[in-house]
């Protein structure tokens, strides 16, 4: 018997010893479900369990299912039956749901979402044929909401360090690498370099280092991108808080593959939770030796580190990530040389995205063959996103590439709210661009995201509405690079700059037409000259506006109007006198006492006193308050 | 070690293996305009000027941090590569004072000659805000005028790679990125030894030497070797009406490669100091060959005279040798001095133990 | 490799560890870490301006961090920033209040998309937040601050009495 035969048959024994006689009450406590009230809802469980001693229960934290829309989230789990999913829940609907459920046998509620299983359950529909879960695919998130991510023998029990268990005991490690060639897996974080030829360099390199000298503490390294810095997503912090392991397992993997004794996951600090449980997993891996000396009673060892990032979105790009653990500004370096010939001090390392070591598990436990039925020609596999913005079901989701953007928007999404009208899909964050309506039938893969001006990116999807300003946009996207942008090289430094300068002036009224020329000269050249991916990226969100919503730039320049109502200084808020009740709501909510009128009379807002805050107009239940 | 053979903007050329294409343009004489390089530092490519076109790689590669490789095909000029190195310029214009006369820099600027180079003309089409400093005056040698700055690191670099002290470092990041000295202060709180080889290599005029504000450029320069200890740098001495107004490190000098210490760089108003003494002075009443018992001290008697070195030297003997018959040898002790050739100190040695029969001598070991 | 590169590499935990411990990074801690790790201050101070996480001073007694991600921006983050900015007659560029009672922290991104615009004051995490929403929270923790100095002056004018 090997080491992960007995390790499989002890995490098997100990899950059904778990569940064999007892329900599992599961709550998501993920970053979403804790900001959603998760905390009181396990609060409320646990003490409906301690008031019903015969409902024979554990409560356990897991992480997010990505249903996000749908939280805080309570998941009821008996044996021999079906798993059910509630939600949004209050803690009272909580015990009353339980005692529905365990007393009374009822398990229908208002608030039932989904049986997470392939068949309807009392009247509940199974995930499958509920419109957000129906199109996806799930293989990254093929743990996240299932396991609980605190124990690796949940990990395990669902074919967890099987593909570590494979490629170290049945297959050499440039067998290792040929199956990342033969998957076609591309790098999950933004750019699609393919995963196996980074991992060819990276062997090259270090076989070549260890023929030369003999005295070195270390022949190569493994780092874990996982300092996720697009803001507006958030899908490696899922697969971190949800499945830890799968990211520890493909490193591991990876570190075998190419020869490297050591590995590195280098983590946002503001994921706190993602951080926690990524210490224990370590642990508990070693424990099993599945990590450190001779793994798995073979010759391979190798260990990891965590590096907490210290808020610094260049990090993302490779060489200021190794510079950051280094101990360094996260100042980018010319390449070449890559780190795959000299990464960190000096040494081979290679430098994956969270995502892409998560796919790494399944493509050696299933094979490359069967991990590429899904996807594209050259987009492979499933990725995911997180949808948000102006859209109504928002969530962590997974599609497998080649899905058009409508069908991720309208079939997952539900659409935009409110009765408004979708403006434009933001990809790839501050590298991305806005895509317009006329390309909601574009397919989300690698080649035809570039084309379209935009980038796969790590997965963030931002859905805007008419509501949106573009110009604004732009100019977010702007200020953020700027503040981001590291210092060092001239164009990013002061083309982003300028280039947000006169983003600025144009929302602030004071734009020129000539300023689009300027806009239209500067993005290229930062573009084709900057030194790193942040400068050489950051003109995209300004490039795919202006070439798709140029007449909103314009509207902005010539007419002094904002379309969207949103830029401050276009925009003046005037009360309708046919819908206004003379309540008082918007009067009293009002900061600056702008708003004067007695009740039951019409109010009138002083467009001097008025900072346009947007209060009045979220306030008025009549929708009296209008933005022209 | 083998040589690399390339082809830059059809010129043949043999380069060692190592050199960066950088290297290989210099080689052949093609000109590359940089701000942010220098020969004695690592590539840092912060500047984007000395973009060039490499067959078979994608996009503008920095020539000074791209490695040559054999066969390499290398254009330094086209549209693409002169809108970007102008757009580049632009930017760095837009964010820098433009009184050229006024800057101590003028006329021997890099970023002047560079900007003119890349063919700056014009209005600047990039107007925007400008970071501004106070001028830090705290050093006794260099000012520190941190508008000028264009952040080519080219001192953080020296300071780090050369002198190795660390003084100064990158600060803050984006369009607030500064050189700093630790906490913000004054550069004279940190740990500059004031070798002033940031000032020698600053591309504009945010380092200047102070005494750079007195006087107009030098009319003349002469090569020399610093004067202070054995090491033997090579100096630059600049001087202008036969006066000598500042002095840097010689670049050609294999001896210290144009880096020198405060003293060598900064420690030369001496040479024309009124209070310099030029010829041999002895005590007057020595002349008149009197003896000192016999003399009033606040008498002309002991007035410093000027003399000849044959007189001087001659007192200087006869008195050792009087001071040594009197009172033994171990009464005498000799002094030497960094200042002096290894040869001196050698003849200095072979005086004490030899001439006059002591072991009494020593150094001074430092300036 | 050499002992004093990796060496380097705990500069950065170990201005996390002081900041986690003292809410900030003190000049004292620069100078010891200097010492420890043979790496100029001027070092430090470049590694610590270059991270938003660090911080020079010490913070108000209440943190509130607003979420600018691009969910929360295309979802009125700007409008919750200018409210609590407004609420704490904080202006452009101030962090802290001159009172030191609040510190205003403008966060890339919680990763709590699909609750934009979500805010942080202290311990409690809101999602879906409107600008009213937020003032409230914020007079709230005002008004307890002046119960509390009222309370306290009370007790010691009664001390005296």
């Amino acid at each position: 018997m090997s080491n992960y035969t007995a390790i499989r048959k002890w995490a098997d024994e100990e899950v059904s010893a778990q569940r064999a006689d007892k329900a599992r009450i599961a709550i998501g406590l993920g970053t979403c479900g804790i900001a959603a009230g998760g905390n009181a809802i396990l609060e409320a469980a646990e003490r409906t369990l301690a008031n019903n001693t015969e409902i024979n229960a554990d409560v356990v934290s897991v992480g997010c299912i990505g249903i996000c829309y749908k939280e805080p989230l309570l998941d009821i789990e008996i044996p021999g039956q079906p798993r059910l999913s509630y939600g949004p829940v209050t803690p009272g609907e909580t015990k009353k749901i339980l005692e529905n459920v365990f007393l009374h046998n009822i398990y229908e509620h208002k608030k039932s979402l989904a049986v997470i299983g392939d068949d309807a359950f009392a009247e509940i529909p199974s995930w499958n044929e509920i419109p957000f879960f129906a199109p996806q695919e799930r293989t990254v998130l093929r743990n996240c909401g299932f396991i609980d991510p605190e124990k690796i023998e949940d990990y395990i029990a669902n074919d967890g360090y099987a593909g570590l268990s494979r490629a170290l005991l049945d297959m050499t490690p440039e067998a290792v690498v040929q199956e990342t060639l033969d998957a076609g897996l591309r790098g999950r974080g933004g750019a699609g370099f393919p995963a196996g030829r980074k991992w060819t360099i990276a062997a090259d390199n270090i076989r070549a280092l260890k023929e030369s000298k003999s005295d070195l503490p270390s022949y190569g390294y493994v780092i874990c991108n996982a300092d996720e810095g697009d803001p507006g997503a958030f899908m490696n912090r899922s697969v971190l808080e949800g499945d830890p392991h799968s990211v520890i397992e493909g490193m591991i993997i990876a570190g075998y593959a190419i020869g490297a004794d050591f590995g590195y996951i280098y983590c946002r600090a503001e994921y706190p939770l993602a951080i926690d449980r990524l210490k224990l997993a370590l642990e508990q891996a070693r424990e099993k030796n599945l990590l450190g000396e001779n793994i798995l009673g073979t010759d391979f060892s190798f260990d990891i580190k965590l590096k907490e990032g210290a808020g610094a979105f260049v990090c993302g790009e490779e060489t200021s990530l190794i510079a950051s653990i280094e101990g360094n500004r996260g100042m980018p370096m010319p390449r070449p040389p890559y780190p795959a010939q000299s990464g960190l001090w000096g040494i081979p390392t290679i430098i994956n995205n969270v995502e892409t070591l998560n796919n790494i598990p399944v493509v050696l436990s299933q094979g490359a063959k069967s991990w590429a039925e899904k996807g594209t020609e050259k987009s492979k596999g499933t990725k995911t996103f997180a949808l948000t913005g102006k859209v109504q079901n928002t969530g962590l989701i997974e599609v497998e590439l080649g899905m058009s953007l409508r069908k991720v928007i309208y079939d997952i999404g539900g659409g935009i709210p409110d009765g408004k009208e979708f403006k434009a899909a933001q990809t790839g964050g501050p590298s991305g661009g806005c895509l317009p309506k006329e390309m909601l039938d574009l397919t989300i893969d690698y080649e035809a995201l570039a084309e379209a001006g935009s980038i796969m990116g790590s997965g963030g999807l931002v859905i805007m509405d008419e509501s949106t300003c573009m110009v604004d946009v732009a100019r977010y996207f702007l200020t953020f690079t700027q503040s981001e942008s590291c210092g060092k090289c001239v164009p990013c430094r002061l083309g982003t700059k300028r280039m947000l300068e006169i983003l600025t002036r144009i929302t602030a009224r004071h734009g020129k037409i000539e300023d689009l020329d300027a806009l239209e000269e500067l993005a290229p050249s930062i573009r084709d000259s900057s030194l790193c991916g942040l400068g050489q990226s950051a003109p995209n969100p300004v490039l795919t506006t202006l070439k798709y919503f140029r007449e909103e730039y314009e509207a902005h320049i010539l007419e002094g109007r904002c379309p969207a109502g949103q830029c401050k200084a276009l925009i003046t808020y005037e009360i309708d006198p046919d819908d206004c009740t003379g309540c008082m709501v918007c009067l009293r909510a009002c900061p600056t006492e702008a708003i004067t009128g007695a009740r039951r009379e019409i109010h009138v807002i002083d467009p001097e006193l008025c900072t346009r805050c947007d209060t009045c107009r979220q306030v008025c239940k009549f929708d009296a308050v209008l933005v022209a | 070690m083998t040589n690399l053979k390339i082809t830059i903007d059809n010129k043949k050329i043999e380069v060692p293996e190592g050199s960066t294409v950088l290297d290989a343009a210099r080689a052949a004489n093609v000109y590359i305009p940089t701000l942010c390089d220098d020969p004695l530092l690592e590539p840092f490519g912060a500047c984007r000027l000395c973009i060039v076109e490499i067959e078979g790689y994608r996009g503008l590669p920095t020539a000074c941090s791209t490695p040559a490789a054999d066969g390499m095909q290398i254009r330094t000029s086209s549209a693409m590569i002169a809108t970007n190195r102008k757009t580049s310029m632009n930017l760095l214009l837009s964010d820098h004072p433009l009184d050229c006369q006024h800057c101590v820099s003028n006329m021997r600027c890099d970023l002047q000659y560079v900007a003119a180079y890349v063919g700056v003309r014009g209005k600047n089409p990039y107007q925007g805000e400008r970071r501004t400093y106070e001028l830090d005056e705290s050093n006794a040698f260099y000012n520190r005028n941190l508008d000028m700055c264009i952040l080519c690191g080219k001192c953080v670099r020296a300071c780090d790679e050369i002198q190795g002290r660390q003084a100064i470092s990158f600060g803050y990041r984006g369009f607030s990125t500064k050189i700093t000295a630790p906490f913000d202060l004054p550069i004279w709180d940190s740990s500059c030894e004031s070798c002033g080889r940031c000032v020698d290599m600053c591309p504009t005029g945010a380092l200047y030497d102070k005494t750079e504000l007195k006087h107009g450029l030098p009319t003349g320069e002469t090569k020399t070797i610093c004067p202070y200890c054995g090491v033997g740098c090579g100096l630059i001495v600049e001087t202008r009406n036969g006066e000598i107004i500042g002095v840097r490190g010689d670049g050609e000098s294999t001896v210290n490669e144009g880096h020198t210490c405060v003293k060598g760089r900064y420690g030369w108003e001496y040479v024309q100091h009124p209070d310099r003494v030029k010829k041999p002075l002895v005590r007057k009443y020595l002349l008149e060959g009197k003896k000192k018992s016999e003399i009033d001290r606040d008498s002309s008697d002991w007035d410093w005279a000027e003399t000849s070195w044959d007189v001087a030297l001659d007192i200087t003997a006869s008195n050792l040798a009087q001071i040594r018959d009197r009172h033994g040898a171990d009464s005498i002790g000799f002094m030497t001095s960094a200042k002096c050739l290894n040869e001196e100190n050698y003849l200095m040695n072979k005086l004490a133990r030899q001439v006059i029969g002591t072991n009494n001598i020593d150094h001074c070991a430092r300036l | 490799m050499t002992v004093s590169t990796q060496d380097r590499s705990a500069l950065i935990p170990l201005l996390q560890q002081v900041q986690v411990e003292m809410g900030y990074v003190p000049k004292e801690a620069i100078d010891e870490i200097s010492v420890a790790l043979r790496v100029s201050t001027s070092e430090i101070f470049g590694v610590l301006t270059f991270y938003s996480q660090f911080r020079l001073n010490p913070t108000g007694k209440h943190m509130v961090k607003i979420c600018s991600g691009t969910a929360c921006h295309v979802r009125g983050a700007p409008l919750i920033i200018d409210a609590v900015e407004d609420e704490l007659g904080l202006t452009d560029g101030e962090e802290t209040t001159e009172d030191g009672e609040f510190t205003v922290e403008k966060v890339a991104c919680f990763g709590a998309c699909s609750l934009a615009p979500v805010i942080i004051i202290d311990e409690e995490t809101k999602g879906n937040i409107t600008p009213d929403q937020a003032r409230r929270m914020v007079r709230k923790i005002i008004k307890a601050i002046a119960k509390e100095s009222a309370a306290g002056k009370n007790g010691g004018e009664a001390t005296n009495e």
